[in-house]
């Protein structure tokens, strides 16, 4: 790690949205000292024009993966409950919270339910007390409304926000993939988009009910996010997410029975891509996350249907993000902000903008810097990603958490 | 139609091989001639079956490897019986019952496969795309045998083989494809093989066991049977897949002969000369009776059999070609 502590000469990308040209950022412990200081110091890093941002908070990862992380310009990530054992237990939890630093900081996300299995509830505010900064259901959904009103009651008293999988279980079974051609031609099982809207209509209505802040950690299709955007125009407390996969890649990817393209949701149509895409611009969708879940060979190297779902997507995600940009879906200070501003307000934490007081976490990339994407190559634990040998633009450069530097 | 008056070698574009595939994966990706190539060949070895002596060297000295990872019987015997007559030394392995349930994987038994220096290799796979998988890895042809809901190629050539030497073309003809749509890999087979060969293919079935994308592989869907079997020239039926099957799909097989069962009254409204197919094995008395089954002169189910013999050696021989040098099979 070096001691830089200011980076001049860089494009900044501002709270406001604006991008400050040939600017300056300084560093005082771990913590933004000042925006475009007067003077600054002579060991600055020379930011040589390109981007400076935020660390990119990556909200709802199911590893650990520091050198992947530390890769793709993300220096804070929520962690899902769905580990071994699974956190469900206040202790479990402040060993996660405590993992990773001084380099990287890891927001453990408690386990809704005890064993995450839906039934009965975890010790939510004891989870809270070890340094959760929010509850989820894990890979899986509630089914029992009942339970899932009281979950959402306490969390709306407890101030947690509630990350949920939506996917109404009994429509999808043991389906990998979504019904329509290339799920009938593959003879894959199979299960109906409206599996998600379904879901996602339940838990907006009992959002109604209890106050709760739900965030719907992936929605893939039209209908959910239909839903999603008329519960924000109704003003619930509701956001949402999405991975890149879901807005780069339809259904169609699934073509050779490549267990790479086997994730949880299953890519869906090219319909609904269009409709994430439409949801990204619009500002339903609040956050882009990677989803990162490194698989080996051992979950990955089978038949489709029995190959376990995942992709690491931690080093991909800014690149693949920064496409969105390129095909003018959203402003660089939009996707900026789905990354960075958006996850940090959904876990309260201080961080996440280039703001004084705000804690030091900040990425320089250089956005047009080409590259490409190798499973064989990647820093993660495991390379299972569905866009393998694909060309790609923007890398992170430098990377600062809590105003110390990071080698990359 | 015999073997004598079958039809010649089908023309196929110039400078191109006959068959250019190294596996039989699927028939998903075969050019209308690439099947009709694939029939023809089949033709000969129907009338060498057909002799006393059942005997052809060609493939002496290659092994021929059967590994069947889902029970099976007639496919099989089938396969193995294709092999021989070839000449091949065959090995049947019941991967149901062996390594695999000692935890090694599928990739792990492809290159023991493939170690033993195979010639051809016949999968058959309970979980859709697995045949691929295997074939990714070894360097031999790989046959599929059947995998999952995805594909049984052999089956739907031999059915094709079967409607082209009662009905002498296959283009033009309705085709009526009737029971478990969803989890049938044959169903998937022989609609893409058939509207490749340009019938009309119709599937019927239970709500439920019709997927919701049918028509996009170029079908016309139904649910009431008698609808479908309107004036078709061929009704093609097939098993309940209940070993596919999870939750509660029909509510009984009682209520499911009433709706689905192919009985001698309701054929009266196919053609009068319509072909009955099933690939077998058959639940009498739920989707089809007896007296329908075993009318010789409707019924085409044991010469499907008997085709799937021939196709089988055809399949073998084309894939093998290479490997054995045959002249032009660079």
């Amino acid at each position: 790690m070096s001691n830089s502590t200011s980076i001049t000469n860089g494009r900044l990308i501002l709270p406001d949205g604006s991008i400050s040209e040939n600017g300056s950022l300084s560093m005082a412990g771990d913590e933004i000292s000042a925006i475009n200081p007067d003077t600054a110091p002579s060991d600055a890093l020379d930011a040589k024009g390109q981007y400076v941002a935020p660390g990119i908070i990556d909200l709802g990862v199911f590893a650990v993966d520091k050198p992947a992380f530390h890769f793709g310009g993300i220096t804070r990530a929520a962690v899902m409950p769905d580990q071994n054992p699974p956190l469900d237990h206040p202790a479990r939890v402040r060993f996660v919270a405590q993992s990773g630093k001084p380099d990287f900081w890891v927001h453990p996300l408690g386990g809704a339910t005890r064993e995450l299995a839906g039934s009965e509830m975890a010790e939510l505010a004891l989870m809270q007390d070890a340094g959760a900064r929010g509850v989820a259901t894990g890979r899986g959904w509630i089914a029992d409304s009942g339970t899932m009103l009281r979950l959402m009651q306490y969390c709306a008293a407890l101030d947690l926000p509630l990350f949920v999988h939506s996917e109404d279980e009994g429509l999808t079974g043991k389906a990998v993939a979504t019904d329509g051609e290339m799920a009938l031609r593959l003879g894959l099982p199979s299960a109906p988009a409206e599996a998600e809207a379904i879901s996602i209509a339940r838990d907006i209505a009992l959002v109604r009910l209890s106050g709760a802040h739900l965030h719907f950690r992936q929605v893939t299709t039209r209908a959910g996010l239909d839903l999603i955007r008329a519960a924000k125009a109704e003003g619930l407390s509701v956001t949402c997410g999405i991975t890149p996969a879901h807005f780069m890649l339809s259904d169609v990817a699934l073509g050779g029975f490549r267990t790479f393209t086997r994730l949880s949701p299953p890519l869906r149509s090219e319909d609904d891509r269009q409709a994430c895409l439409e949801a990204l611009a619009d500002g339903t969708i609040d956050v882009i996350a990677s989803g990162h879940d490194p698989r080996g060979p051992e979950d990955k190297r089978l038949p489709f249907a029995d190959a376990e779902p995942g992709m690491a997507g931690a080093e991909t995600l800014l690149a693949l993000t920064l496409n969105l940009v390129r095909d003018k879906v959203l402003s660089l200070s939009d996707a900026i902000a789905k990354l960075t501003s958006n996850p940090a307000a959904i876990l309260s934490v201080d961080a996440g903008q280039l703001a004084e007081g705000m804690e030091a976490d900040i990425m320089v990339f250089d956005m047009d810097r080409p590259w490409v994407v190798d499973s064989a190559k990647m820093e993660a634990a495991a390379g299972n990603t569905p866009f393998d040998k694909m060309p790609v633009q923007g890398r992170v450069t430098a990377l600062f958490k809590g105003g110390r530097q990071i080698a990359l | 139609m015999t073997a004598t008056d079958s039809p010649a070698y089908p023309s196929f574009p110039e400078g191109s091989d006959a068959f250019p595939h190294r596996n039989l994966l699927g028939i998903a990706g075969l050019q209308p001639w690439e099947i009709q190539y694939l029939l023809a060949e089949a033709e000969q070895w129907v009338a060498l079956n057909q002799q006393s002596s059942k005997h052809d060297d060609r493939l002496a000295g290659l092994t021929v490897i059967n590994a069947f990872f889902e029970n099976s019987t007639r496919t099989l015997l089938s396969f193995e019986i294709a092999g021989k007559r070839l000449g091949a030394d065959v090995v049947n392995m019941h991967a149901a019952q062996s390594s695999i349930k000692k935890g090694e994987t599928l990739i792990d038994t492809a290159m023991t496969l493939n170690a033993m220096r195979a010639d051809a290799i016949v999968i058959r796979h309970g979980s859709s795309g697995a045949v691929q998988l295997i074939a990714d890895k070894v360097d031999c042809p790989v046959l599929n045998a059947g995998d999952g809901s995805h594909e049984h190629p052999t089956q739907a050539l031999l059915d094709a083989l079967t409607i082209r030497r009662r009905k002498g073309e296959i283009g033009g003809l309705k085709i009526a494809i009737c029971g478990d749509i969803l989890h049938s890999r044959v169903a998937r087979s022989n609609i893409i093989c058939l509207t490749t060969l340009g019938a009309e293919v119709r599937v019927v079935g239970p709500p439920s066991l019709m997927p919701n994308a049918i028509e996009a592989m170029q079908v016309t869907a139904f649910t009431d049977f008698d609808a479908a079997l309107d004036g078709v020239d061929v009704v093609m039926m097939l098993r309940l897949q209940n070993e596919r099957m999870q939750g509660q799909f029909i509510p009984s097989t009682r209520e499911y002969r009433r709706l689905y069962g192919l009985t001698e009254e309701r054929l009266t409204r196919a053609a009068p000369d319509a072909l009955v197919m099933h690939p077998g094995p058959m639940n009498r008395g739920v989707e089809i009776d007896s007296n329908v089954a075993d009318d010789p002169s409707r019924s085409s189910v044991t010469e499907q059999v008997e085709m799937g013999v021939a196709m089988r050696m055809a399949c073998l021989d084309v894939l093998t070609r290479r490997a054995r040098k045959v002249e032009g099979w660079s």
